[in-house]
């Protein structure tokens, strides 16, 4: 072994052990080059999923039914938009500039959370994500506000506080029609059962067949594996349809004494699978409408830098 | 950093007091045209909530920071100067609370 490999191995044993004493890494420190191209992708993947999340929820901003609703729906997504940016702010930090993340989300390369995939057809839809997609993305989220890498950890916690007014909007919009006519009684019967299944797919692949999450449960990027934080949120979310009066669509759905915990079915990871290649009802019409945004926010941003190289080309004649 | 982004707006650390009495504490950064564009976004971005009561924008290349690599002989001068501690005097139990 040559001195640079022993060096190097030297570094990686004391990353480990700063790790695993539960120190933060931050983003000068010594880092292994995966961690670092592990957290790009998780982080940057993370951020396009705030960003792109608004789309499906801002279908139905002019279609709110009150004033209310419209006010409350927009401060929601705003927040999303606040999201996008903390996380965008925080992968920056490890080295790679925000125009490169674009690209690779508009050119397909970085991928997004699937549920963004689906289609929001009703009103009930918007109560129905706020319960269950903001929902899961909490039970995520709060993991990860222990993530070993600092500027994450950081943003996880700023967002985490932003998001439980998410979930009750949504939940709050789901007792209203659960308590109203019987019509609108099924239309969110109908987003439950819409949205439960693609929602339950947020916490990705079954840990045995989750390639990455032993290394990254190691690096403590990590802190709960795919099915325990699954468990977690079904065993949250039950009492809540009953509650509501809904009823899950899964018929093994039934607790189990001897665990202590819901059983529940097996996901259609076929259906999965094919989302996350591109095939879901709406991968086209997002990533479009994330293209043309950016693109026709150019002359926005080209106009800003030369009224900015204007203004301090005045000042230095003036001076 | 990379000079295939050129175009891109530059990047500005931001800084929020949340209240009167307290520091300013880093929360982020974003990208603005300048700097007043920087305030108004960080306005927007990280005060959605009343989180600040004074907001500074720093553009991020004119942070000089020290790296951690030389973090021992950096901080080495306080390192050997344990007498700048109270803890370094010894008193004895009589003379009480000091
Ligand atoms: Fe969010
Ligand atoms: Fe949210």
């Amino acid at each position: 072994m040559d001195v640079i490999d022993q060096e190097h191995d030297e570094l990686e044993t004391a990353f480990q052990a700063k790790v695993e004493a539960e120190q933060r890494i931050e983003p000068k420190d010594w880092m292994p080059e995966k961690y670092r191209q592990t957290l790009i992708r998780q982080m940057s993947q993370h951020a396009h999923s705030e960003i792109v999340g608004m789309l499906p929820e801002g279908n139905w901003l002019t279609r709110a039914p009150s004033l209310k609703r419209k006010t409350i729906l927009m401060a929601k997504i705003q927040d999303e938009g606040g999201h996008g940016l903390y996380l965008y702010s925080a992968t920056e930090t490890l080295g790679i500039s925000r125009d490169e993340m674009f690209e690779q989300l508009h050119s397909g390369k970085a991928k997004y959370s699937s549920i963004f995939n689906y289609p929001t057809l009703n009103w009930a839809d918007i109560g129905a994500i706020g319960w269950l997609v903001d929902g899961a993305a909490i039970t995520n989220q709060i993991a990860l506000c222990r993530c070993s890498y600092g500027p994450y950890a950081r943003a996880m916690i700023r967002i985490c506080k932003e998001e439980s007014f998410h979930q009750r909007q949504g939940y709050d919009i789901m007792m209203t029609m659960a308590q109203g006519t019987k019509e609108q009684r099924e239309m969110a019967q109908d987003a439950l059962n819409r949205w439960w299944w693609p929602t339950l797919m947020m916490f990705g692949p079954n840990d045995a067949n989750s390639a990455n999450s032993a290394q990254s449960m190691k690096w403590r990027i990590k802190r709960q594996s795919n099915d325990d934080l699954r468990q977690k949120f079904v065993d949250a979310t039950v009492p809540q349809a009953e509650f509501l009066g809904l009823t899950i669509p899964d018929d093994k759905l039934a607790w189990n004494d001897v665990r202590g915990h819901y059983d529940f079915g097996e996901i259609d990871w076929e259906e999965f699978k094919a989302v996350v290649k591109g095939n879901g009802l709406c991968n086209r019409e997002r990533l479009q409408a994330r293209v043309d945004a950016h693109d026709g926010g150019k002359w926005v941003r080209d106009a800003a830098l030369a009224y900015a190289a204007k203004k301090a080309d005045r000042k230095a004649k003036a001076a | 950093m990379n000079i295939e982004t050129k175009s891109e707006l530059p990047l500005y650390e931001v800084f929020i007091r949340s209240k009167n009495g307290l520091d300013h504490k880093h929360v982020g950064s974003l990208h603005a045209s300048d700097a007043e564009m920087a305030l108004t976004n960080a306005r927007d971005v990280y005060t959605r909530r009343g989180e600040g009561v004074s907001i500074w924008v720093v553009k991020s290349t004119d942070i000089v920071a020290s790296s951690p690599e030389d973090r021992g002989s950096f901080y080495e001068p306080s390192d050997d100067k344990l007498y700048r501690h109270p803890t370094f005097f010894e008193l004895p139990d009589e003379v009480g609370h000091l």
